[in-house]
């Protein structure tokens, strides 16, 4: 089931018009954005599909630069968005591509400052609700619809079973696992979607076990 | 959790509940919240459906194209100043439906209903039908909890966004979702609102998604108002006791299988229909200063 709350149907409170060109635009921007932790300097977009034919009617290019401002979909400063970063002095690159993407509303959204840059593509699938079906280069499909706890770790045996050890001991339950990596034995990432909000002592522990490189935890609730 | 339309009006039916209880009981099952805080989300929802009512009713709006705009405004006085010939809950709701939906276009603040290309419908028939109606602000939340329900069995069973399905899964999913309110709300049976459903739906098939300049306006805003109008009549079918042939899940699912058949050109893509027309080309070079036709 893609849809799994009457909130999805009936929602999200947005600036229009559109649900999957603006607001659905918006939380990938945002996705991005929370995943980076912080304001860019730079932020790549690249719009393929419908996204790239009509987005500057639907406003998917200053939502998009809005979620990247950490603005909800409501947030009326949305269609100042692009003012707004260059006045915060965030560098911001539109692109169109030609590509065929699986799905008509597909975004790539790459954010950079001196340390680190991040690179996700999100889906906008319909009334704002949102896939990411990559991060940084590996493949997943992540809703964040509940909070996410994203690991970066080496692929190797038991790397599952030890962050499942540590979930375990602090009685939080899993809804969804995903694993992807590079190659055999390269790095991998782990996405878990857990019920409860996980806090942040128990990424702590997480980070500890070795061959873990990263943990964040990403939620969008709006 | 219901999976379709049938488990929905079973579930209601066999416990004798509305299909806005089943909704709300499954909504605290599935999100572990209690019953007050969803109904306080759907309150917070109501209000915001409310300022998009009374604002495109009563302001001058006007998109950012000039595409769209005041046409609420012009049918409220018409209603008011001429022997109109559709009745007054029919027109008050197309009215209501063409506010809201001119307010989106205008990036106002409005509620996704299941798509902001398709926001007029739900809102705009509900206040409508409460001004015949009456009903507490609790029934019309209510309401909202009944198009849900109906909103979610489409998107998983089928799609709910122009891109994907084109109109018919949006401006047509939400005429379905209210329809099946409306009947609720004026006091008709769970199966009664499974067959508005289906009646609605039936004469949404096939509708493309064709924006002009692929702004969410041209001719969005009047599908909005004709979308209203066939969940209200739909409801009043419905609520007269006649049954679709074609049950309502297997109605969602040819609007699905129509949906994937669906040329990309008629999928929000502004590449066919309506977009494509002479006028259509004019107005979008004039606004973007290109074609969107070409690559």
């Amino acid at each position: 089931m893609k849809y799994k709350s009457v909130f999805d149907i009936i929602g999200p409170i947005m600036v229009g018009p559109s649900s999957s060109h603006t607001a659905g635009a918006a939380r990938i921007g945002r996705v991005a954005r929370r995943l980076f932790g912080r304001k860019p300097a730079l932020a790549q977009v690249t719009f393929y599909g419908s996204f790239a034919k009509t987005y500057q009617g639907h406003g998917s290019d200053v939502a998009t630069i809005a979620g990247i401002l950490d603005f909800e979909t409501s947030d009326l400063r949305l269609k100042d968005s692009l003012n707004i970063a260059q006045n915060e002095g965030m560098e911001v690159i539109l692109k169109t591509s030609n590509v065929l993407t699986e799905h008509p509303n597909t975004a790539r959204v790459r954010l950079s400052d001196e340390k680190e840059t991040i690179e996700i593509v999100g889906v906008s699938i319909g009334g704002g609700k949102i896939e990411v079906l990559e991060i940084n280069g590996f493949t997943c499909q992540l809703g964040f619809d509940s909070p996410t706890l994203l690991v970066l770790h080496e692929d190797r045996f038991g790397m599952i079973a030890a962050v499942a050890k540590v979930l375990t001991q602090h009685r939080i339950n899993v809804g969804l696992m995903e694993v992807s990596r590079h190659d055999r034995g390269s790095r991998a990432l782990m996405a878990v979607e857990t019920d409860a909000v996980v806090s942040r002592q128990v990424m702590e522990e997480i980070r500890k076990i070795p061959y873990i490189f990263d943990v964040s935890l990403l939620a969008l609730a709006d | 959790m219901f999976r379709n339309v049938a488990e929905l009006v079973e579930l209601a039916e066999s416990q004798g509940k509305k299909i806005s209880q089943v909704m709300i009981e499954a909504e605290m099952e599935v999100s572990q919240r209690s019953r007050d805080e969803i109904m306080q989300q759907m309150y917070s929802n109501l209000d915001v459906m409310e300022k998009a009512v009374q604002r495109g009713l009563t302001e001058d709006i006007r998109s950012h194209s000039g595409l769209t705009g005041g046409d609420a405004k012009k049918l409220q006085e018409y209603m008011k100043n001429k022997p109109f010939l559709s009745g007054t809950t029919l027109l008050g709701a197309v009215s209501m439906s063409v506010a809201v939906n001119e307010v989106n276009a205008a990036m106002g603040t409005i509620v996704a209903t299941p798509t902001a290309g398709a926001c007029g419908i739900v809102p705009g028939t509900l206040f409508a039908v409460t001004e015949k109606l009456q009903p507490t602000r609790e029934e019309m939340v209510n309401y909202l909890f009944t198009a849900g329900a109906i909103g979610y069995c489409i998107a998983n069973n089928a799609f709910i966004s122009g891109a994907a399905g084109g109109c018919q899964a949006e401006v047509g999913s939400a005429t379905a979702m209210a329809a099946a309110a409306i009947v609720e709300m004026a006091g008709g049976t769970p199966e009664q609102s499974a067959q508005a459903v289906a009646i609605a739906l039936k004469n949404m098939l096939g509708l493309v998604c064709d924006p002009v300049a692929g702004l969410v306006e041209v001719p969005c805003v009047k599908r909005n108002a004709m979308g209203a109008a066939i969940a209200t009549v739909a409801a009043d079918m419905a609520l007269a006791g006649i049954k679709s042939v074609v049950p309502t899940d297997e109605v969602i699912e040819a609007m699905y299988r129509i949906g994937c058949a669906m040329p990309t050109a008629l999928k929000e893509t502004a590449q066919g229909g309506l977009a494509a027309t002479q006028t259509g080309r004019q107005i979008e070079a004039k606004i973007f200063g290109v074609r969107l036709d070409t690559p």
